[in-house]
């Protein structure tokens, strides 16, 4: 099974090449066709106060006058050699920059996943195991509700409540604005909003996806058995009933990896949260290719190695997958 | 999509409610060492060479000069304000200031410094304004001297610049721990988030008497307006509108500084309607100053009428005008010079109608107001402006054809910007008089004004240069806006001073190693 399990991670790596080339130069194509120039970003206020002259020569200097081609394929050859170039907006080596805020959002992302996880398997539970009760209505309710509601919008209502009105929690940033270096209780508090709006606004299709399967599972024979031999309801459904109904779950997790990159540029932003997610929507709004060039391909990495942990986790769970073999 | 619409609502109410809730100011007690500033922009490098703060207002960098608050020089690593004789000033330092790294401040730095801004390799966005500079020589350690390509009395206002330790591009790093000699040195940084500096105790100027100092940034108005009022915030800087709720409020003081950044309506002289002086005169008569400053600007501006602005020494106070609309005038000048009213209300003069398109960039809320107040006021002259939201991009290529609702201004020289704006030689040079405003006496008296280094004969100069500006009507000048602050606490030392358009000289801020907790 090792075996067979280390075949489809390599097959799926090598699928990787191809797509993250494609993605990059999709991404090159769409910067030549972008209106913004990245120099008049660079110079910001004072690009109405420059020389044409000093502004050529920057663009020159960054070889934005080179064809397209041979631009992309400077910079891919920059890549292989692990050379992620000098992010423009920010004056300092990319590496240099992921390096420091990758750390953060990892820490976020990781966190409000599990969260996410443990929150709406229990609501989910709650709910298909009273089905019809006003507790399954408010349930249901809120995660309808949760989904129509964009992440940013979450973010701001529960900043006014939880940091402006009731003053429990601060409103943004990694640490207090006085604070000199990283304290574990500091960053906790400031953590508390932007993980539980992460995983809250990612939740709705888990709680909703847990009871409508545990509620089909609840339905079948071997459910019907397990009760008619008087096993006790906890032990029905969450050994039985909800291991059945999790499965496809797990496969489910993994396509949601976009989302959640997505979800955590947004979070980022409103949370003042110093990550890498928050970092792309800067250098988008900064034209400042070389770091949003490697955001693109975390993001895309992110997501391929996301489906694989995925899909590799589903092995380990279905004993039918593990017996059939996965090619 | 209906639900886009609830949320719509459902968000304007959160919004309001969130404005009309001013939370008390100070349930905090006041930090006795740290303070911290809410900023709306980070600066994006922190290396004066590439841009950072060279007019001033660096905390963690000194240049040779440094301004008062009243705009004039003094001396700060140089040991006295230098005479500019010819093509050569002369800087002599302070002896025994040392980096933060406890290196000491030699006039290889200064040199380097220079030099590096003036490398095009290094990509400079200031490199232009140092363009005069033909070399920098060390001749020893504590003299350091300029050489210019041309005769430039401004150069000692380029000399705010701060001063890196020799070496610093090459090696890694300094944009992550920047050294300097300054009264701050910088602890860390979180980007996007804020900067931590700490009071250099051996500055030769004296020690600060905040010991801590935290650059918090936050670009949305709201956000920083909700910090200052929770009293994560000791002082902030805001839109006029945002900080009206802290007026009148205990412990707290809103600070209105005057600035040289104005907002006016530039002309292009080669079209057929507004290259005629009568279009242009009369759009400076129609156009409502004082009801733009009141509405648009909340009170938080002055009207403009020249690019100089006043309480600055190198103002022309001849050139100004009535801050209210003069409609009956304006419909006089258009009479005479013969553009009668046509059958659809819009005047014509021979064929040609009275009609021009204004330009302005689309994502800036305050030009686009203006436009279409401009657009409105002329509209009751008789003249059809059609304001038109575009990007940079895309207005650059039309500036020679179409007006354009343009923002500058720097109150330090008189010779910045203008001379690039209204000198002939920089006619469709990039921003640089896009309109073609051509003048032989306007190139003159730039000329004049900037290679003389008598200042009474620079005044005159540039006396001459607002007069005969304002009577050729290049620009449309409306509104010089007010920058605003509000500050927790008593303090003494603070000294606002007229900032520039560009907010790299620190605003109310560049000053606060001077600023000390009121008894």
């Amino acid at each position: 099974m090792i075996r067979a399990l280390a075949r489809m991670a390599v097959w799926r790596l090598v699928f990787a090449v191809p797509l993250l080339l494609a993605v990059t130069m999709g991404m090159f194509a769409l910067a030549k066709a972008s209106p913004f120039d990245p120099v008049r970003q660079y110079l910001g206020d004072r690009a109405l106060t420059t020389s044409p002259e000093v502004t050529e020569r920057i663009r020159a200097n960054w070889g934005l006058d080179r064809p397209l081609a041979e631009q992309y394929l400077t910079w891919l050859g920059n890549l292989v050699r692990g050379d992620l170039g000098d992010s423009r907006s920010l004056h300092r080596p990319v590496a240099e920059v992921i390096g420091d805020r990758l750390g953060w959002t990892l820490l976020a992302v990781g966190c409000a996943l599990v969260l996410m996880l443990a929150g709406s398997l229990v609501a989910g539970v709650l709910a298909a195991w009273r089905r019809g009760s006003w507790l399954d209505r408010v349930i249901t309710g809120t995660a309808y509700a949760n989904e129509a509601a964009p992440v940013f919008w979450t973010g701001l209502l529960v900043i006014w409540v939880f940091a402006v009105k009731l003053r429990w929690l601060p409103s943004g940033g990694l640490t207090d604005p006085a604070a000199t270096g990283v304290e574990p209780g500091d960053l906790l508090r400031h953590m508390v909003l932007p993980v539980v709006v992460l995983a809250f606004s990612q939740s709705s299709w888990l709680v909703l996806f847990v009871r409508e399967s545990l509620i089909g599972t609840l339905r079948e024979d071997f459910v019907v058995g397990a009760r008619a031999r008087g096993l006790r309801e906890s032990t029905v459904i969450l050994r039985h009933a909800l291991r059945a109904a999790l499965l496809p779950f797990i496969t489910l997790l993994g396509a949601r990896v976009p989302e959640l990159v997505t979800g955590a540029i947004l979070v980022e932003s409103v949370f003042s949260w110093p990550g890498v997610a928050s970092t792309s929507v800067q250098a988008a709004l900064s034209a400042d290719f070389p770091l949003l060039a490697a955001l693109t391909l975390l993001a895309t990495l992110a997501v391929v190695v996301g489906s694989l942990l995925a899909d590799t986790a589903y092995v380990f769970a279905d004993p039918r997958v593990r017996v059939l073999g996965v090619s | 999509m209906r639900s886009a619409l609830t949320r719509l609502a459902l968000a304007a109410t959160v919004g309001l409610s969130a404005a009309c809730s001013a939370a008390p100011a100070q349930d905090r007690p006041a930090r006795t060492d740290t303070f911290v500033a809410g900023l709306g922009s980070e600066p994006d490098s922190l290396n004066p060479v590439m841009g950072y703060a060279a007019d001033g207002g660096s905390l963690m960098f000194d240049g040779l000069v440094t301004r008062n608050a009243d705009l004039t020089l003094r001396p700060a690593l140089a040991t006295g304000v230098p005479e500019v004789k010819g093509k050569t000033v002369t800087f002599t330092l302070r002896t025994g200031v040392t980096f933060h790294d406890g290196n000491p401040l030699t006039s290889a730095d200064v040199a380097y410094t220079y030099r590096s801004v003036l490398d095009e390799k290094n990509n400079s966005g200031i490199r232009g304004d140092y363009a005069a500079i033909e070399s920098v020589d060390a001749p020893d350690p504590a003299t350091v001297v300029f050489h210019l390509k041309y005769p430039y009395a401004p150069i000692l206002q380029r000399a705010t610049l701060g001063i890196v330790p020799d070496g610093s591009l090459e090696r890694s790093g300094f944009e992550a721990k920047p050294v300097g000699s300054g009264p701050y040195r910088f602890v860390s940084r979180t980007p996007g988030d804020k900067i931590v500096m700490e009071a250099n105790p051996s500055y030769w100027g004296g020690a600060p008497a905040i010991k801590k100092l935290v650059l918090a940034f936050s670009s949305d108005d709201n956000v920083r307006t909700t910090r200052m009022a929770a009293g994560e915030f000791d002082a902030v800087e805001l839109p006029p509108k945002a900080a009206a709720r802290f007026e009148n409020t205990d412990g707290l003081t809103v600070h209105r500084v005057p600035s040289a950044d104005y907002r006016g309506v530039m002309f292009p002289m080669n079209e057929p309607v507004t290259g005629d002086l009568a279009i242009r005169k009369a759009v400076n008569l129609a156009v409502d100053r004082a009801a733009m400053v009141k509405t648009i600007l909340a009170g938080a501006g002055r009207p403009a009428f020249g690019p100089i602005p006043p309480d600055t020494t190198w103002h022309n106070p001849a050139v100004e005008g009535s801050p209210a609309a003069d409609q009956a005038q304006a419909v006089r000048v258009l009479e005479e010079a013969g553009w009668v009213a046509g059958a659809d209300g819009v005047r014509a003069k021979k064929g040609t109608a009275a009609r021009f398109t204004l330009m302005y960039p689309a994502g800036d809320s305050l030009r686009k107001e203006l436009a279409l107040a401009v657009a409105s006021d002329a509209k009751k002259v008789g003249l059809d402006i059609r304001p038109t939201g575009l990007d940079w991009d895309a207005i650059e290529p039309r500036m020679s054809k179409d007006a354009l609702m343009m923002g500058m201004g720097t109150p330090f020289d008189p010779d910045y910007t203008n001379f690039e704006t209204f000198h002939s030689s920089f006619a469709g040079q990039g921003f640089f008089n896009p309109g073609h405003y051509k003048s032989p006496e306007v190139d003159e008296l730039l000329e004049k004004g900037r290679e003389e280094t008598d200042p009474a004969a620079r005044k005159q100069a540039y006396d001459a240069v607002q007069r005969r500006i304002r009577e050729d009507e290049a620009w449309a000048y409306l509104v010089f806006l007010e920058h605003v602050y509000v500050v927790r606490g008593a303090w003494t030392g603070i000294a606002p001073s007229v900032e520039a358009h560009e907010h790299a000289a620190g605003g109310l801020f560049r000053n606060l190693a001077e600023w000390r907790p009121a008894a």
